[in-house]
């Protein structure tokens, strides 16, 4: 193996901020005073804030060591299954910083705010050609906002036939916000179970789908990186007895080019800017989530929608079935902008070419490790692959274990215990972001540690060992969280 | 993580194909979750409950339990009103891990139907079942 990305070095300690500093230490000179003072309000007066007397070396000092602290996609392979940490081109800030972009307000008049304007619209018709949909609103700001909102218009469609329907199946394969945005819009998540192969079944959705039931909420490709090949079948079911087919699109970088969602059967569907279209996300944000629509759900789109008229762009409000505003303003304006850079500078062919090499690349490392980790699906798969811990359990090393040992390595681990219905999963999704050579470096480390764990278990239970924070005891942390500086 | 033949199923409850046990005390039936639920979820770090008061049928959904590995919801073995909660998990869902079917249960119902706890599975049909399953 080539020589290991995990190194240690020396890395710096750093304090909380009030525990550094000095009463009275100050990081700029106030100007001098050229007014007389002036007694203030009693009502706007009394104790301030406590923050900290610090200099400014005091506070970069703080913030460059714990950012050392830190790691990313720029700093290595990250390779967390169904969150598509793909690297983000530097191109898409500097759009992102045009000065035109980040002086707009969001309350100017559309006649000065044409390129802004434009921009959204186009980027509405670029989702529209990628997904196969109709129309597209931005206004979601991330992912299950998106599907938040896509429930409120299988809602409002049902209202609109005047019939309200109370349920909505929901797989095991699906994303875990699913049942979560259903039950939010008032329905009752119905559970079914995927089938040997880790697809859904036709049978199983004839079973249950009826009159009682406004949809279902596939994720496709599906949380075990599997591409649900029963879908045009189950959606002429669901369409059959009156339902509607949402698809959780988080996973279309799999099959960006490749597959019209519109011409499967898909009603409506959220895009995840922040994972396909390579925005910079983690740590809770900022994330994206537009949904598309078929034409049947226009009319239900949120307000206020961007109309192309004689080559000028305004925000239309008359729409009388939407179901209203769901965002203060235009979405996350700036995601959006990143998002449109990259499908602009990619073009159609490379985002193709994209969605190909996520898929090859999880493959690849699906059949080099599937000798050393147990894969409960031995079948092609997409964007990514779930192997389990069963192998290893036998040394009583747990898949915790080995995604902290990667960390001495220097790779981020995978997702561990989701999805659910592989017990001891370790999801792998590569992205098309890595080279070969580095995802071999992945894998030749990944086949170590399995050696690891039959030769020095230890060294797994307590690891890492190389990282500023060594093992850490989440299970006290989740009982007992100590939520004060 | 616990081998098949180390699990834990005691005789005098009945088990739920969700991993809920209930036991016959009297004219009220205990529930809680098995030793094979709380070893697959590992370390249990809250437990949700229902209201004293509260009615459900068999079937359905009645607590939350979420470890450091997953959230799951749980299923109530027998239809009925719920006329204890066992308030000790709030502070300590820990007694889920450590004690199963003693201080770690969960609620106490009112059994609406009692023939529905001869749905349930005895110790020897979960055994049975968790071995074909492994």
């Amino acid at each position: 193996m080539k020589e290991s990305l995990g190194a240690t070095g020396l890395i710096l300690n750093e304090p909380l901020l009030w525990e550094k500093g000095k009463k009275g230490r100050c990081g700029f000179s106030f100007p001098r005073r050229d007014v007389e003072p002036c007694p203030l309000d009693e009502e706007l007066t009394g104790e301030g804030p406590d923050f900290p007397d610090l200099s400014e070396v005091d506070v970069v000092r703080h913030y460059t060591r714990l950012a050392q602290w830190n790691f990313g996609v720029d700093t290595g392979m990250y390779p967390l299954g169904s969150c598509t940490m793909k690297y983000s081109p530097k191109t898409n800030e500097k759009q992102a910083s045009l000065p035109g972009f980040t002086g707009a307000h969001p309350l100017l008049p559309s006649s000065l705010s044409q390129g802004a304007l434009k921009m959204m619209f186009e980027f509405e018709q670029y989702l529209n050609e990628i997904t196969g949909m109709y129309a597209t609103t931005l206004q979601p700001a991330a992912g299950a906002h998106g599907e938040f909102t896509g429930m409120l218009i299988i809602y409002a469609f049902h209202k609109k036939q005047g019939a309200q329907r109370s349920k909505i199946i929901v797989p095991d394969t699906a994303h875990g916000t699913n049942p979560a945005s259903v039950s939010l819009c008032g329905f009752r998540p119905v559970p079914v179970t995927s089938n040997e192969q880790g697809i859904l079944s036709v049978e199983a959705i004839a079973e249950i789908m009826d009159q009682d039931t406004a949809g279902i909420m596939v994720t496709n490709p599906n949380t075990l990186g599997l591409f649900e090949e029963n879908i045009q079948k189950i959606a002429q079911i669901v369409h059959a007895k009156g339902g509607l087919v949402y698809c959780d699109g988080a996973n279309m970088n799999a099959v960006m080019g490749m597959v019209k969602m519109g011409n499967i059967g898909i009603d409506v569907m959220q895009l995840n800017l922040h994972k396909t279209f390579s925005t910079p996300h983690g740590g809770g944000g900022p994330g994206s989530g537009p949904v598309s629509v078929a034409k049947h759900l226009e009319p239900f789109l949120p307000v206020p929608r961007v109309v192309e008229e004689n080559n000028t762009y305004i925000l239309a409000e008359d729409y009388p079935d939407s179901i209203g505003k769901i965002s203060a303003f235009h979405g996350a304006f700036g995601v959006i902008i990143k998002a449109y850079s990259y499908i602009r500078s990619m073009g159609p062919e490379n985002l193709k070419k994209a969605s190909q090499l996520a898929v090859l690349n999880a493959n690849y490392i699906k059949e080099r490790l599937k000798g050393t980790l147990h894969l409960p699906y031995d079948r092609p798969c997409m964007h990514e692959c779930v192997f389990s811990d069963k192998h290893q359990a036998t040394q009583n090393i747990a898949t915790l274990d080995m995604a902290k040992r990667l960390m001495d390595y220097g790779f981020h681990p995978p997702t561990v215990h989701f999805p659910l219905v592989v017990p001891g999963a370790i999801m792998v999704e590569p992205t098309e972001t890595e080279s070969k050579e580095d995802i071999d470096q992945f894998i030749e480390t990944f086949k170590a540690i399995a050696s690891e764990a039959r030769e020095n278990p230890d060294l797994l239970h307590h690891a890492p060992k190389s990282c500023k924070v060594k093992r850490l005891d989440e299970v006290t942390a989740a009982r007992k969280p100590c939520l004060t500086g | 993580m616990k081998e098949i033949s180390e699990i834990y199923l005691p005789d005098d409850v009945r088990y739920a194909e969700d991993h809920e046990w209930a036991r016959l005390e009297v004219d009220k039936v205990r529930i809680g979750l098995d030793d094979y639920a709380q070893d697959q979820l590992g370390d249990i770090v809250f437990v949700e409950l229902p209201q004293v008061g509260d009615t459900f049928k068999q079937g359905e959904e009645f607590a939350t339990v979420e470890s450091v590995k997953a959230v799951c919801e749980c299923y109530l073995p027998v239809s009925g009103k719920i006329i204890a909660v066992n308030t000790a998990l709030e502070e300590s869902p820990e007694l889920v891990n450590n004690s199963p079917y003693g201080d770690g249960w969960f609620v106490e119902v009112n059994p609406g139907d009692l023939s529905e706890m001869e749905n349930l599975m005895t110790h020897v049909a979960c055994m049975e079942k968790l071995k074909g399953a492994a």
